[in-house]
């Protein structure tokens, strides 16, 4: 199941489903990378508020994503994390070092907006 | 329980004199005697000062059921009447202060008391006593046993769910402002209290929509490495769900513990105390404390 990317402004959205496959994921990272710059977007929003599993692969992506999106010129935020998904990441010593994470889509534009006006 | 009692009883041998002919004898003595016999063992109980918390007609009254169960459950071989009864007992005087070496000690004396009035029976002819006295040891044995295990598992019960309750009300998740939360923690962390902060905490967070938390373990006198552990998880794991983490009140200790078990807090922000703490998080939210005099200069 390919991940929708919409454009927002200059935000883009990329929001998960549920059950995402390894490819699923990995098809989501070359998009947003190869987008962001297309549509010269300053940042980019991850929603995971769906995922109630977060394995390795998927947040190893994650902070892959946010790193080659800093890369391209752009900040990456993810959004949504469960409380009990974040503690068991934590556990598993996943903790997307170095990422923004914001509560839910409206904190994470809200810390878009505020990182743009900083760099004006 | 049950299970444990089926097995004790089965290595138990079979005398060639049938148990149950005697135990038939027996408890045909002791309903005889059971006037006598149960005044005395409350004048023994009250010789020995068990009891204290009850009076002594409350003795009487519990001494004369516990006497009929304990000569039933002689007769039929059966603990489940008597086992239920010790519990029901125990949930009555448990909260009176009766404590575990009393109910002991009563049913050790009614056992004596009873092998006392068996000595007295039977003095004139030994083998017989030695047969009646094989007979009623184990069963006797046994039924001290069932009240005793009864009367502790009602006790652990007991504290179980009085844990239980002083665990909720000891993990309070506070708001003092808008998007601040107030985590202080009182006692002594355990693995399992530490799982349950985090979780209250971290559903806090969401519910609260909490930018920041400050999380106060000034009333927390020692912590060990698993629990440091779980604090540095609970800041990353708050951390994940958008939420900045301050710790106030670490005590010289517990500084020093966490120094010396080398548990790394370079990813906590610490403030000396709550005051500083709430300071610290209401510049991250962006509000400015002043006096009214200050805000209006005139």
């Amino acid at each position: 199941m390919e991940v929708p990317i919409l454009k927002q402004g200059n935000v883009l959205i990329a929001t998960f489903q549920a059950a995402l496959s390894d490819a699923d994921l990995s098809q989501l990272r070359s998009g947003l990378v190869q987008q962001v710059v297309r549509f010269r977007s300053r940042g980019v929003i991850v929603d995971v508020t769906a995922m109630d599993v977060m394995d390795s692969f998927a947040s190893r992506t994650l902070r892959e994503i946010a790193h080659m999106i800093r890369l391209r010129g752009a900040e990456t935020v993810i959004v949504g994390i469960q409380p009990e998904v974040a503690f068991a990441m934590v556990q598993l010593g996943l903790t997307l070092e170095g990422v923004a994470t914001a509560l839910d889509l409206e904190e994470g534009l809200a810390y878009l907006n505020q990182k743009f006006k900083k760099m004006k | 329980m049950a299970k444990r009692e089926t097995n004790t009883a089965t290595p138990e041998p079979k005398r060639n004199e049938e148990p149950s002919e005697l135990l038939r004898e027996l408890v045909a003595h002791l309903r005889q005697n059971r006037t006598q016999l149960r005044e005395e063992w409350v004048a023994r109980i009250s010789e020995t000062r068990l009891l204290t918390a009850m009076t002594k007609d409350e003795i009487f009254a519990e001494a004369t059921s516990v006497y009929d169960s304990y000569v039933e459950a002689l007769e039929t071989e059966t603990f489940e009447a008597l086992q239920a009864y010790a519990r029901n007992l125990s949930e009555r005087i448990i909260p009176r202060g009766v404590e575990t070496h009393e109910v002991v000690g009563i049913v050790l004396l009614l056992r004596d008391v009873l092998a006392r009035s068996l000595f007295a029976k039977y003095q004139n002819d030994f083998k017989k006593l030695n047969r009646i006295l094989d007979a009623y040891e184990p069963a006797a044995n046994r039924i001290a046993n069932t009240v005793a295990v009864g009367f502790v598992q009602e006790r652990e019960r007991v504290i179980r769910q009085q844990q239980e309750a002083i665990r909720e009300l000891s993990t309070p998740v506070l708001q003092v402002r808008e998007r601040l939360l107030i985590l202080p923690i009182i006692g002594v962390i355990d693995p399992q209290r530490a799982r349950q902060l985090t979780e209250q905490l971290l559903r806090g967070i969401r519910t609260n929509r909490a930018k920041v938390v400050v999380i106060d373990i000034t009333g927390v006198a020692a912590m060990d490495a698993t629990v440091a552990n779980h604090l540095v998880q609970t800041v990353e794991a708050s951390r994940l769900l958008g939420a900045n983490v301050i710790v106030t009140g670490l005590s010289p200790e517990i500084a020093q513990t966490l120094v010396t078990i080398g548990i790394d807090l370079g990813k906590m922000n610490t403030v000396g105390d709550l005051q500083g703490g709430i300071e610290q998080a209401e510049r991250l939210l962006g509000y400015k404390v002043m006096s009214l005099s200050e805000a209006e200069p005139s």
